[in-house]
């Protein structure tokens, strides 16, 4: 397989995006190995796809609604204990997400 | 190669149906079976890396729990007792569920999957968690966050992937039969290296609940088996509509494992597409296996149909299209905030990067990367939404196929297992999934049934192809396949 340049695709770019933090290294080697696999995937352009409908899903069923009737939910404590930190049991703590210089701005 | 490389075993009884059988007769009990297992694991596992985590004692208590229903009278059904092996994706309460993963270090399933329960319900045993590519992806399961699993036949190579601790268990006497998944081939791919039975069901025949995702619209459970009869026999147990997934098929469960008592083989009429044997690489021993199965299926009476599924060179580029795209989404969830590890900083944003960084592997990483980049904005509609519209293509491609045969035959893989860290190029490996990728993307059911072995010593496997829901017929073709191949 030739591997082809995509001027478009920036790896670093991109893995902010999926907030992935990546080495130089890496950075450098996913470029080169993901050009290569973008360059392979360019065929697709060669086909005619001209009124053809996109499959999003091969179950062609829509608007699946479950009865609307109580059933029992997963033990609050189970949930609550896969996470890495919590208060009193029945919070999950969370990083500070609004610094405190935003306070009253909003 | 030398003989301390090779810990292929069957233990006796060696299926599933034999030690219901044996367990019906008296002849053993579930401590015993899984005693067997679990000596046997302890002996080879260091070698094949093929379960992350095996818990002998409680294992063993549920064992007794089973024989104490059978010897009262109220077991639950023949497989009461019979341990299964699970994918390290599949959530079982009270066990720990780490999609070999670093990032799901200490979480712990707070309930059944869909499919798990099914298996209890049936009195089974929740056997360990199968070593795997680090969320499924990948097909040789050296991506796992626990080291690469080996294969059986020699453990200098690999087992395949994603499920090859599944297929490694089951190959090496470890398990009497293992669950996997199956999104672009994990399931069928390393029962071929394995030289065992795996088979991707339909989309939507087994419910997805409680499996954790890698590319939602391709995802499938299914049973990896050491014969085909198990595989019905499997299917039968945790088949069926879930109010839970809402993609899963509200249909009559077959009697998959009764099908096989009696058929005409003659009666089904075997596809083979051209395309299939012009795919570069393909090794000669393989398309031998095949040809041989075909010559068979003639013999037996078999009408031979010659097709064409002219998408065949586009699946693996839709494929990586689409799956990618959606584990770029699935896997955003995995920020260390509401379960798993977490890379503690005071920043929010620095404890996303700081967390995924340390938490994902470098094929998890590529691929979200690729992901995010074929959905993002200016690149959807070149990327994302042109693979989805060749998709509808293929699925269209195997429709027409289905029109003028029942059963499609093609290799599993072009080549038989290759050895650890053989294959480094990604685009060189995801090339090797030509054959099993469009199944996925049709949603179609298929099966692959060892047939031949390679000059190297290396089992291989053959692929039957069925259109949805037409499991009873893929299963026909594959019991009388290996009636031959024994």
């Amino acid at each position: 397989m030739e591997p082809t340049t995509n001027t478009d695709f920036d790896v670093a770019y991109i893995a902010d995006l999926a907030r992935l933090q990546l080495t130089d290294a890496e950075i450098a080697e996913f470029q080169q190995e993901l050009d290569s696999v973008l360059g392979y995937v360019k065929l697709l352009s060669e086909v005619d796809v001209e009124g053809v409908e996109p499959t999003a899903h091969v179950v062609t069923r829509n608007n699946v609604f479950r009865n609307d009737s109580t059933r029992e939910t997963l033990d609050k404590s189970a949930v609550i204990d896969n996470a890495p930190e919590s208060v009193n049991g029945d919070l999950i703590k969370v990083p500070l997400v609004i610094g405190e210089e935003a306070d009253g701005v909003a | 190669m030398t003989e301390d490389k090779k810990l292929v075993q069957r233990p006796k009884p060696g299926t599933i149906h034999e030690a219901a059988a044996a367990l019906a007769d008296g002849q053993t009990t579930s401590v015993a079976l899984c005693e067997q297992l679990i000596e046997r694991s302890r002996a080879v596992d260091a070698a094949i890396n093929g379960f992350r985590q095996l818990d002998a004692e409680a294992i063993l208590r549920q064992a007794e729990r089973s024989d104490a229903r059978r010897t009262a009278g109220q077991e639950h059904g023949p497989y009461d007792g019979i341990p299964v092996a699970l994918k390290d994706n599949l959530a079982v309460t009270g066990e720990s569920c780490g999609c070999a993963s670093r990032i799901l270090e200490g979480y712990t399933a707070a309930y059944d999957a869909t499919a798990v329960a099914r298996l209890k319900a049936a009195g089974m045993l929740c056997f360990g968690r199968t070593n795997m590519d680090e969320f499924a992806m990948g097909s040789s399961t050296e991506n796992s966050g626990y080291g690469p699993a080996r294969n059986p036949w020699n453990t200098d190579c690999v087992p395949g992937g994603s499920s090859g601790g599944s297929a490694a268990v089951v190959a090496s006497g470890q398990a009497l039969a293992a669950l996997g998944t199956d999104t672009g081939g994990s399931i069928r791919q390393p029962a071929s290296f394995c030289g065992i039975v795996g088979m991707k069901p339909t989309y939507g025949l087994i419910s997805r609940y409680g499996l954790v995702a890698y590319a939602s619209s391709l995802d499938q459970i299914g049973p990896l088996t050491a014969d085909v009869r198990d595989a019905a026999v499997l299917l039968d147990v945790v088949s069926g509509y879930d109010d839970r997934d809402s993609t899963s098929i509200p249909t009559q469960n077959g009697n998959f494992n009764q099908a096989l008592d009696n058929y005409d083989i003659g009666s089904l009429r075997i596809g083979v597409p051209a395309e299939y044997f012009n795919v570069e690489g393909l090794a000669p021993h393989v398309r031998t296996a095949v040809e041989t199965a075909i010559s068979a299926y003639r013999d037996a009476g078999c009408e031979i149909v010659d097709l064409t599924l002219p998408t065949m060179k586009y699946v693996v580029a839709v494929y990586y299209i689409i799956a990618t795209a959606e584990a770029s989404s699935n896997l955003a969830r995995y920020d260390g905030i509401r379960y798993g590890a977490r890379a503690s900083t005071d920043d929010v944003l620095e404890t996303y990067y700081k967390t995924r960084e340390a938490g994902f592997n470098k094929e998890t990483k590529r691929r979200i990367i690729l992901g995010t980049y074929v959905l993002s904005s200016g690149y959807y509609d070149a990327y994302y939404l042109r693979a989805q519209k060749v998709r509808t293509l293929v699925r269209k491609d195997y429709t027409d196929a289905f029109q003028k045969c029942d059963v499609i035959i093609s290799p599993v893989s072009p080549i038989p297992a290759f050895r650890c860290g053989e294959i480094s190029d990604p685009l060189q490996m995801y090339l090797m999934d030509i054959y099993t990728v469009p199944v996925n993307l049709a949603g179609n059911c298929s099966i692959s049934v060892p047939f031949g072995t390679h000059a190297n010593g290396l089992p291989i496997g053959v692929q039957l192809i069925g259109d949805a829901l037409q499991e009873t017929k893929i299963l026909r073709a594959a019991h009388w396949l290996e009636g031959v191949g024994n």
